[in-house]
């Protein structure tokens, strides 16, 4: 038997009890729900519904008398607890479930361009009246953000209409006009984005909001097409592929930091630096992102991004050979 | 289980051992017994970890054995009452979790407050959900920021190169700018310091009892993390000529653009002359620093070491 196998069973039956123990209560709160109904909003199949119910049904003590076993009547397909035996509140909550509940409500109430902040700091009091001891959370939240942007971005998706963009695509340093179809506003790493269906890419795009310079509310309704599907974002909104290039850079001390904030594929330590290799999606961008980082950053391959640093850099240079054609120099 | 939350008398293991299915064995047969009370012991565990606690007693003065019932008033989840726009905001709250063990314990938090009555839409949206991640170490320093139980992990800052090991009081635990940090009390500096979760390498462990210290008094923590992240005062300004349809980057950060003969004349606030010279020697011949003087030579000497850097690389590049 291996370890996992072992963990298995008893978890099974841990989750069965918690669910049978908030079964009970569910039920009571909703008198004559249909069976179909209950399962659904719980989310297990009809069929696991029943059996949890006719588990529940021979619960209780025996020798201690019919008012001791939880009761229930089945009225067609509904079901009504007559009896509940003491069981007539769900489990308070563990501290992990209150720590994912609070943290989650906090994180809410500090997302910048949220219109019902009210009601989220009214449910989280609530929340953490209901938690007790558990909610005194140590953990505060804040999520910096240009609010009025984005709250202006919202409103125009909340209007339900398509929308035209004026956006620059810092991969190809580009500003451009495209119409796309909004999806959902999302918060992810301190960034806001917009997920859309691009008309022109005829895909689903992540717009971040800072970098929308300017938008107009089209006439015609918001209709993404069935097939666009949301970006899985849970491990970030840049995730580079193997197609992408590798670019290799040699870093000293500082700017170390750019391993932090970009995904890398390794870091390796040389004698007085560091050896970094990192996917970019395009080699312009590599160019003007990893040559303005300054002295301590130099591309060492692939050997076309290294020249082609080298000879732009030789060309920028010949523009300041002649004399300055303003006067500020002259009156030093 | 059932037959404990249904009794207000305590239960010796022997009486639950007799009532519960799963439970039946030969109290006689030493090995059988065994297995039962280590099946005993882990459905108590079990129970605690759902949120129940157990209560160890004896109704009697005669009773010798210990018996077990559940403390009614502690078990139960307070009566709470939400309103269906907060209802709503609890429902978004509980899925944002990305981290696996967090998004289960949240979506069994709110099938608690589903059962206690709860109406939650799962189709409602709040304009802009944020996407909940967090690092290993969250988990087991918010437990010990909770206890007030010092901890020590090993630390890695991107500039050093061997991790250290420190150790902290944790006060809490910071979400800024979609970034989680710690802030505390380190023992081995003695002073306030915050460290950034993603940065920690390997477990975080927790010493010594609970309560051990208390946090300072007006422990802000946010303002420990963000209080070097100010506002930029932009009171530069730059002249910058770009070649026709060239550096939209640059472009944008423009106060005034002008159109002229051998290209755009931009003017652009700064506050960093070193950070705008960088940027502008990255473009390359795209654009020229026509001044401030200092800004000018700053991006002739960002252009002259690309240059040296680059050619210096040439030989040394491998396949």
């Amino acid at each position: 038997m291996t370890p996992q196998q072992r963990g298995a069973a008893p978890r099974a039956s841990a989750d069965r009890l918690g669910r049978l123990l908030n079964l009970v209560p569910y039920l009571l709160a909703r008198p004559g729900i249909r069976v179909a109904e209950a399962a659904a909003d719980l989310g297990v199949t009809d069929k696991q519904l029943r059996e949890d119910l006719e588990l529940l049904w021979v619960c209780g003590l025996p020798g201690y008398g019919p008012g001791d076993l939880i009761d229930m009547a089945f009225d067609g397909d509904r079901v009504t607890i007559s009896h509940d035996a003491g069981i007539d509140k769900p489990l308070r909550l563990n501290p992990d479930e209150a720590l994912a509940l609070v943290v989650a409500l906090r994180m809410l109430a500090e997302t910048p361009g949220i219109g019902t902040r009210d009601a989220i700091e009214r449910a989280l009091a609530k929340i953490e009246s209901a938690a007790g001891d558990l909610a005194d959370a140590p953990v505060a939240v804040r999520l910096p953000a240009n609010q009025e942007k984005l709250a202006a971005v919202r409103a125009a998706v909340d209007s339900g209409h398509a929308l035209r963009l004026t956006y620059y695509t810092a991969a190809r340093d580009e500003t451009t006009e495209r119409v796309v179809d909004p999806m959902r506003m999302l918060m992810v790493s301190g960034f806001a984005y917009l997920e859309a269906w691009c008309r022109r890419a005829e895909g689903t795009r992540m717009f971040r909001i800072d970098r929308i310079d300017a938008f107009t509310e089209l006439a015609e309704p918001s209709a993404p097409p069935v097939g666009a599907v949301p970006h899985d974002v849970s491990d970030g909104v840049f995730r580079p592929g193997p197609e992408l290039p590798l670019v290799t850079l040699r870093v000293g001390r500082g700017g170390r930091w750019i391993t932090e904030y970009y995904p890398v594929e390794e870091v390796r330590r040389e004698p007085a630096e560091w050896l970094v290799t990192m996917r970019v999606t395009d080699l312009g961008w590599a160019q003007r992102f990893l040559a303005g980082l300054g002295p301590d950053v130099t591309v060492v391959a692939p050997p076309e991004l290294v020249e082609r640093i080298r000879s732009q850099a030789t060309t920028a240079l010949d523009q300041y050979a002649a004399p300055q054609p303003a006067a500020p120099e002259a009156g030093r | 289980m059932i037959c404990l939350l249904s009794t207000r008398r305590f239960l010796t293991a022997a009486q639950i051992a007799a009532t519960v299915p799963g439970y039946e064995h030969d109290a006689s047969d030493p090995r059988d017994h065994e297995a039962f009370q280590r099946k005993f012991e882990r459905d108590k565990a079990e129970l605690r970890e759902l949120g129940v606690p157990l209560e160890t007693g004896t109704d009697s003065i005669f009773d010798s054995e210990p018996g077990y019932r559940i403390a009614a008033r502690e078990y139960a989840l307070p009566d709470i009452h939400l309103a269906p726009d907060e209802a709503a905001a609890v429902g978004i709250a509980a899925r944002l979790w990305q981290h696996a063990g967090l998004a289960a314990a949240a979506s069994s938090g709110l099938a608690k407050l589903r059962a206690a009555g709860l109406e939650v839409d799962p189709q409602a949206t709040l304009g802009v959900e944020p996407v909940v991640t967090v690092d290993p170490a969250f988990g087991p320093l918010t437990a010990a920021a909770r206890q007030r139980r010092a901890v020590t992990f090993k630390y890695r800052v991107p500039e050093g190169d061997e991790a250290n090991t420190r150790r902290l009081e944790p006060w809490g635990v910071v979400c800024w700018r979609g970034r989680w940090y710690v802030v505390g009390h380190d023992r081995d500096r003695n002073a306030t310091r915050c460290f950034r979760l993603s940065r920690i390498v390997g477990d975080v462990r927790a010493v010594g009892r609970q309560d051990a210290f208390t946090p300072h008094e007006d422990a802000d923590l946010i303002s420990h993390v963000a209080r070097s992240s100010g506002p930029i005062a932009r009171t530069g300004r730059a002249t910058v000529t770009v070649r026709p349809g060239r550096a939209a980057g640059l472009r944008r950060m423009a106060v005034e653009t002008v159109p002229g003969t051998d290209g755009d004349r931009l003017t652009i606030a700064y506050g960093d002359v070193e950070w705008l010279a960088a940027r502008i020697a990255a473009y390359g011949p795209d654009v020229r620093a026509d001044g401030p003087p200092e800004l000018r030579e700053s991006v002739i000497q960002h252009l002259k070491e690309l240059v040296a850097r680059h050619e210096r690389v040439q030989p040394a590049v491998t396949p």
